[in-house]
């Protein structure tokens, strides 16, 4: 890990403020052209669409919050990024395929139509994304938008937590056509690299995608999974876990077992919420965390 | 947690998993290893703790009741896919005081996430 940059990264954190984040040192120079190209996205993250449970007493009625709340923004972003766990797990694909639509249903409300999904292990782990396939198509692919180049990773479709080699092999065929110095951005579910192993909070094959990843130079990574906002540099690149939209989790290792942070009537949906980015060339993401309903 | 996975590691943890090999001729070249089977169902380990003496070798035998599981003890380094009628079997010695969390790897239905236990290693 690069202690430096996570030290600036820590300084720099804090509850809906704006955190400004580099993957490459020292590139602060931001001219005509590159104004040119700046642009935000929104990442939303573990929406659970079919949980029920104590830990968030209105889980019928936050995503709904969430997307009341994206679109009041004043400038609309330029894309909606959800990275995974649209919804929450059952065993019957009936169910499945239910709440998947409803949670299709509630998204359409976004006022930008330019939404982009990918799976997480509660949406696609236990039919290897057949039903997700069937509602938002392919579970990894690429887009470019305004000079950044955007890979989205299944980590998800295999239940055993792992990207699998014929996607590695697809991922390393796309790098191949980047130039070192690409403005690359990439999305998955679970963290890349091993957060916490004994929580389930890895990739089984993720370092072979940071192998891949590493000799570009102009890479940041954008996640969900662990239910909280989370900085960690390996190397030059960083990594973003984004807050869940219906229950908190606690830190690594703080607690005996993962089990959601209590729901707290006095301060509702604490812990929840989504984020804006604001892109700036070459590698720069000013990440400012948005809370579900304003206060 | 008091120790990283890495400190175990450099604390010399011996762990190996070897998923679907075990065989009983492997564990009669061992009888002084003390062995104990772990069985996973959904969504739970049977035994969920297992009590283990510090410096004293044991053998897990590993099984699944119904679909195909994993099981992963990261502070120890050992890690088995558990084949439906097929025996996983993982040698550990611990040697460090503690609990230790292991769990389910290999995501197998709606109660996946509360499938954990315990190592408890004592003096």
């Amino acid at each position: 890990m690069n202690e430096i940059n996570r030290r600036d990264f820590l300084k720099l954190t804090g509850v809906g403020g704006a955190v400004f984040m580099s993957g490459l040192s020292g590139c602060t120079a931001v001219g005509t052209k590159a104004a040119e190209q700046d642009f935000y996205f929104v990442q939303l993250s573990d929406t659970h669409w079919g949980f029920e449970g104590a830990p968030n007493p209105d889980a019928r009625g936050t995503l709904q919050k969430a997307v009341v709340a994206v679109n009041s923004l004043v400038a609309q972003p330029d894309f909606i990024m959800f990275t995974g766990d649209l919804t929450h797990t059952t065993d019957d694909p009936k169910e499945r395929r239910k709440r998947l639509a409803e949670f299709s249903r509630i998204v359409k409300e976004l006022k930008n139509p330019n939404v982009h999904f990918m799976p997480g292990e509660h949406d696609a782990s236990l039919d290897w994304g057949e039903a997700w396939k069937e509602s938002f198509g392919q579970t990894h692919y690429t887009f470019d938008h305004k000079g950044v180049h955007f890979i989205a990773i299944d980590n998800v479709s295999d239940p055993a937590a792992r990207i699998g080699d014929t996607q590695l092999a697809w991922l390393k065929d796309d790098l191949g056509k980047q130039d070192k110095d690409a403005r690359i951005v990439v999305f998955t579910h679970r963290p890349l690299f091993d957060l916490y192993p004994q929580w389930d909070w890895a990739t089984r094959d993720g370092a072979k995608a940071m192998e891949l990843l590493m000799p570009y130079r102009n890479v940041t990574v954008f996640y969900g999974h662990i239910h909280q906002e989370h900085h960690h540099m390996i190397g030059h690149i960083a990594h973003h876990s984004a807050k869940s939209l219906i229950f908190p989790l606690p830190a690594a290792g703080s607690t005996p077992k993962r089990t959601p942070i209590a729901w707290d009537p006095a301060q509702p949906y604490k812990g929840l919420g989504f984020r804006r980015v604001d892109a700036k060339p070459p590698a720069q993401y000013a990440i400012t965390e948005l809370p579900v309903n304003k206060a | 947690m008091a120790i990283t996975r890495r400190q175990f590691c450099r604390a010399g943890f011996a762990a190996a998993a070897c998923a679907g090999l075990g065989s009983a001729a492997h564990l009669a070249a061992q009888p002084a290893e003390r062995v104990v089977r772990v069985t996973a169902k959904k969504f739970e380990f049977l035994p969920h703790e297992l009590t283990l003496k510090r410096g004293v070798p044991v053998v897990l035998e590993l099984v699944t009741a119904d679909v195909l599981m994993g099981f992963n003890a990261p502070d120890f380094g050992v890690r088995a896919d558990l084949l439906p009628g097929k025996v996983a079997q993982a040698r550990i010695v611990p040697q460090q005081v503690g609990t230790f969390e292991f769990l389910c790897d290999i995501f197998c239905g709606q109660g996946h996430e509360e499938m954990s236990g315990k190592i408890i290693v004592v003096a």
